[in-house]
């Protein structure tokens, strides 16, 4: 590499990232931390440091040298990105969001920029009626087979015989509950919300996601997590204003409150109850017998992508 | 002269176009955007959709706690704030050695180099179980719960926003004329009630800005309450987050933005007016 004035520096960029992703590694939660801070707006620009390397080249196709991707923190691993880069020369810039409806509202808004983003099952048909993604070519996509998909998961990708997400990661949302502190075993939501009024008053914690909180309160009457009736969702309103003034906090970055023993039991997602658990082996992660909401977060190419041919790479990697 | 005339016109206009431009972009146009959208619908999935109907008004009672939790925390918070900053605004302009001045100035600004998100972070671990109430729990003071509560909100509240109100009273202070406080003591008044009669009603401008400043600041926060306050104590600025961004319910969110703006203007009014009929003058130093 010729002399530059990264020669002089403490750490390569290679070294600082890898940091930075140690460092991730820790409590910090994933969607609420940028919620609250507003830094989903902001842009981590991980790869065009890298972009800057020496690449070989690839004839194929014209990919450019950036791309730009909309997806959630800690959520990536970063090789897979500088893999990329090294592959293709095209330096990916990362855009963290703290909810779905956030990244909707600046792909409505448009000139976004990004060339893929990283959608949850039930904002795709959203996107598709309001035409801001299209039907994916999967003649680009080769190392994409429809019978590996098991169709639980990856339902939501398709609509009308389409294809215009694929499948990223799935998990659960249960509850992590410190078991030291709370001993007696439980396994429904109703129990749960119980506890959330008894053994459990002022040390429990909710999402301040509407989803999962409503969902996960209409469950607990045996209704669907879905359910649109007005009866259903009225029980769950009153349940849940019943059960407020007992919570500890309303709060999806409940990592910190449970490592530090403010909080006893928490609304999770499947991630988060990993972490706490490798870290504290008392923190337990359930799932409500009554059932609940299993996500799966998708691929998916905006219309107005700049850089599809990237998008299509990354892809295929 | 007419030449003249229309030379210094063209002049005044075009020194102030770059911040009326500004003003019209980014104040005006949002504004009337902000107006159309509360008279709006919100569209099936989300964001807006045209109509013409006050429903969004009619539904403000929806988010009555957001504003009670408003419009009593925050002047509460102001008049904390106050209560704290005034002894140091006076230490500072009347009381401390000359040659500290300027450094003890720097002190009270430096925080502001750091994020208020940083800082307000590092709250929740100095109130939560293992910060203060764990060193409390030597001392035999058992289970005590600091965060969370309306009580650690105003904590936040203080600490953020304390350098906001000392610096306006400390202007004003530090413009006082000490020939004034002379002539109070000449005349045979007692240090307090020079204090009373003198430096504390001069000061007014200085305490009104600074209140109107965080009072107004604190209309619209949002950060505060969300971390300290573990979303529970629910601001106007929380309640129009929620609605922007979770509900996509654009427009009642715009009628409450409309309504939080009708409010300010109020308490900016009534501040004016109080600091003008006790100082007996219309001096206004908003910053």
């Amino acid at each position: 590499m010729s002399k530059s004035y990264r020669d002089g520096l403490p750490v390569t960029s290679e070294e600082l990232v890898h940091q930075l992703a140690r460092l991730k590694r820790g409590s910090i939660s994933r969607r609420h931390f940028l919620g609250v801070t507003g830094l989903g707006i902001a842009t981590a620009v991980l790869g065009r440091e890298l972009g800057l390397l020496p690449t070989p080249a690839h004839a194929a196709e014209n990919l450019g040298d950036r791309m730009s991707i909309a997806t959630w923190p800690n959520y990536h691993d970063p090789a897979t990105f500088e893999n990329f880069t090294k592959e293709t020369g095209v330096a990916v810039e990362v855009n963290v969001f703290g909810s779905n409806e956030e990244m909707l509202a600046k792909l409505q808004a448009g000139g976004s920029g990004w060339s893929l983003f990283v959608p949850t099952n039930y904002t795709i048909s959203t996107y598709m009626k309001l035409g801001l993604i299209e039907p994916l070519e999967l003649a680009k996509l080769t190392n994409f087979d429809a019978k590996s998909e098991d169709k639980r998961f990856t339902a939501e990708g398709t609509i009308d015989d389409t294809v215009y997400a694929l499948p990223k990661n799935w998990g659960t949302t249960g509850f992590a509950v410190n078991t030291k502190k709370l001993a007696k075993p439980m396994t429904t939501w109703k129990e749960f919300w119980d506890v959330a009024m008894a053994e459990g008053d002022g040390r429990t914690m909710v999402h301040d996601y509407q989803l999962t909180t409503i969902g996960n309160a209409l469950k607990s009457f045996g209704f669907s997590f879905n359910s649109l009736k007005a009866d259903e969702l009225a029980k769950a309103e009153e349940l849940l204003i019943k059960v407020k003034p007992h919570l500890f906090a309303v709060s999806s970055d409940y990592q910190p409150s449970m490592r530090a023993g403010d909080a006893w039991i928490t609304m999770c997602w499947t991630n988060d109850g990993a972490q706490l658990h490798r870290d504290i082996p008392e923190i337990a992660y359930v799932l409500g017998k009554e059932g609940g909401e299993i996500w799966t977060d998708f691929f998916a190419i905006p219309k107005d992508a700049p850089n599809k041919p990237a998008g299509y790479a990354l892809l295929t990697i | 002269m007419l030449a003249s005339q229309f030379r210094s016109k063209l002049l005044t206009a075009l020194l102030l176009a770059p911040a009326g431009a500004w003003l019209f972009v980014f104040l005006v146009l949002p504004f009337i955007a902000i107006i159309v959208f509360s008279v709006g619908e919100r569209a099936p999935e989300g964001g807006y959709q045209a109509a013409l109907t006050m429903a969004q008004y009619a539904n403000l009672p929806a988010r009555a706690a957001a504003f009670w939790n408003t419009l009593i925390l925050a002047p509460i918070g102001a008049l904390a704030c106050l209560l704290v900053a005034y002894p140091v605004a006076y230490y500072l302009a009347l009381k401390a050695p000359e040659r500290w001045r300027l450094i003890l100035l720097a002190l009270i600004v430096i925080p502001f180099w750091t994020s208020l998100l940083m800082r307000t972070y590092a709250w929740m671990y100095i109130l939560g179980g293992r910060g203060i109430p764990a060193l409390l729990a030597y001392a035999g003071i058992e289970d005590l719960r600091l965060i969370n509560t309306p009580g650690a909100v105003l904590l936040g509240i203080v600490y953020g926003y304390l350098p906001l109100m000392i610096l306006p009273i400390y202007v004003s202070l530090e413009r006082l004329d000490r020939r004034l406080l002379e002539a109070s003591a000449d005349l045979g008044a007692t240090p307090i009630s020079t204090f009373f009669g003198v430096t504390f009603r001069l000061s007014l401008p200085g305490m009104t800005t600074g209140f109107s400043l965080v009072m107004i600041l604190l209309l619209g926060e949002y950060l505060i309450p969300t971390l300290l306050g573990g979303g529970k104590v629910f601001f106007i600025g929380n309640a129009l987050v929620d609605l922007f961004l979770q509900s996509r319910n654009w427009p009642f969110g715009s009628a409450i933005a409309v309504t939080l703006v009708l409010v300010s203007v109020v308490v900016l009014f009534i501040a004016n007016r109080v600091s003008a009929r006790f100082s007996g003058t219309r001096q206004v130093d908003l910053i």
